[in-house]
């Protein structure tokens, strides 16, 4: 079943909130994960891991350097969903 | 040249199997509790596992440090940072986010050891990849697994730019880790340093890998009597987890900010036995020099040692061969000794056994009292030295001398001296 963009987003945001210990409101769309998240290559990759899991997703290596954004990364999933 | 200087502890932290923090644990060593309980686990069915108690830690890590700390250190280096923060704290040094500038960062060393590192993370990244594959493989796997992993987490922790080290020696590494730390200090090199030990091998396969050397005891009717060195029904060690962390600093450091000092760590002694992987050399020869050269940099004699907390893990080959060594080095002085042998309530916590038992040595000597050795109902005629058994004993006034043993496979032997300050 495909996940919805909201769905999406929320999943993100606990994966996130795990793994940084923020709390999962200060997931949103237009959050950039390295400026405002704080989040460091190595916490990127996990998340990463994390949604190809949640999601039944790939997330190429090559593709990760694009998601700047939590936007971007919920924009990438519903694609790599279809 | 100058001369070397003197090295006091002014923080001690820990989480063991007795408590959560250095008090408790100490207290609970005082009233002779023993840490060791029945595995909440079905290992023994699952693998055949014969033993099925262990000495577990008392508080457990998630009980007291954020989820994500959690996921980003392997259980080792948890035990590490929770002791790190309390010894820390206790020397009266605050946070790198308050902006504490009591030392110099440049001036301030981390030296944490573990005797078998991230064994946890190791072994679960393993039944990942046969499970799921290498690109199920969390990112994090390498900085957790690896052995200087808890000192490089206590570095960042405080901010050390001295130099962060983990020394390997087996069931020695923290007191050989307490070792290093002294002579970064006494040589000019820091001023502060943080140093310890921990372990975390709670896992089915040490334990059935310390099994297989028959190396543990098999008491699993009655866990709380199982370690018990020097009494004649011994048959083992009891495996323990956990870490200890003291903060030492030059007595003149310590001084000029005020500091309160529990005792000075005087002298360390190192040698190796070039004898055999796992048996101690039967002569005691290297475990003798350790003492003599411990004692030597401490400037110390036979008469003068008041305390001693054994290393004795509860092996009958262990456990002799030290008294030997003891009763060869001091001689009559050794009539005069009181001997502690702590494993016999924490059990043996492996790289972070030679780290708890200098706080325990510091705190001995601190207090004027030698922690009780337990279990011990009938006393081996061949033991050498007079030991402390059921309750502490009183250390006398006045200056005094303490020795803190740590051996290991490999031969690795490690004393070290702790006086009044």
């Amino acid at each position: 079943m495909a996940y919805t963009d909201t769905e999406i987003l929320e999943g993100l945001a606990e994966i996130v909130a795990e793994e940084t210990g923020l709390p999962t409101d200060a997931v949103q769309l237009e959050k950039s994960f390295t400026d405002d998240l704080d989040i460091d290559s190595l916490s990127m990759m996990t998340i990463v891991t994390h949604a190809e899991d949640k999601f039944s997703v790939r997330i190429p290596d090559e593709e990760v350097k694009n998601l700047a954004t939590v936007g971007d990364a919920v924009t990438f999933i519903v694609g790599a969903q279809a | 040249m100058t001369a070397p200087r003197d090295v006091v502890v002014t923080g001690i932290g820990a989480t063991t199997p007795l408590g959560g923090d250095a008090a408790s644990t100490w207290a609970a060593a005082l009233a002779g509790e023993s840490g060791a309980r029945t595995f909440e686990n079905d290992w023994a069915e699952q693998y055949g596992i014969p033993v099925t108690f262990g000495a577990t830690i008392k508080v457990k890590p998630e009980e007291v440090l954020p989820r994500p700390e959690i996921k980003r250190m392997d259980p080792s280096a948890q035990y590490a940072i929770i002791a790190t923060r309390e010894a820390w704290a206790d020397a009266g040094f605050g946070t790198a986010a308050e902006g504490d500038q009591q030392v110099d960062p440049e001036r301030l060393g981390a030296v944490v050891s573990s005797g078998i590192g991230g064994i946890w993370t190791t072994l679960d990244a393993w039944d990942t990849l046969r499970e799921r594959g290498a690109r199920r493989m969390l990112p994090m796997t390498v900085p957790m697994l690896m052995p200087n992993s808890p000192s490089a987490y206590v570095e960042l922790e405080i901010g050390a730019q001295a130099g962060a080290h983990a020394l390997v020696s087996a069931c020695a590494s923290g007191a050989e880790a307490i070792g290093y730390g002294i002579e970064m200090i006494r040589s000019g090199r820091a001023d502060v340093v943080v140093a310890g030990g921990t372990e975390a091998t709670m896992h089915p396969m040490p334990i059935a890998a310390f099994a297989a050397s028959r190396t543990l005891s098999l008491r699993n009717d009655d866990p709380q009597g199982a370690s018990r060195p020097y009494d004649v029904d011994r048959d083992g060690f009891v495996i323990g987890e956990g870490a200890a962390i003291v903060v030492l600093e030059s007595a003149e450091h310590a001084a000029a900010r005020g500091a309160r000092v529990y005792a000075k760590l005087a002298g360390v002694g190192l040698s190796s036995d070039a004898y055999h992987i796992t048996s101690p050399d039967p002569e005691g020869k290297g475990q003798i020099a350790a003492m003599r050269r411990a004692l030597e940099m401490a400037g110390a004699t036979a008469a003068d040692v008041a305390h001693i907390n054994a290393h004795a893990t509860s092996t009958k080959v262990g456990d002799l061969t030290e008294t030997n060594s003891i009763r060869t080095l001091l001689g009559g002085e050794a009539d005069h000794v009181l001997l502690s042998a702590t494993k016999s309530m924490t059990g043996h916590l492996l790289g972070g056994a030679g780290a708890l038992e200098t706080v325990f040595t510091v705190k001995a000597v601190q207090e004027r009292l030698a922690p009780p050795t337990i279990n011990v109902a009938n006393p081996d005629p061949e033991l050498k030295v007079p030991l402390v058994r059921d309750a502490p004993a009183p250390l006398p006034a006045g200056d005094v001398v303490a020795v803190n043993n740590s051996f290991g496979f490999g031969g690795h032997n490690v004393a070290l001296v702790v006086t009044n300050a």
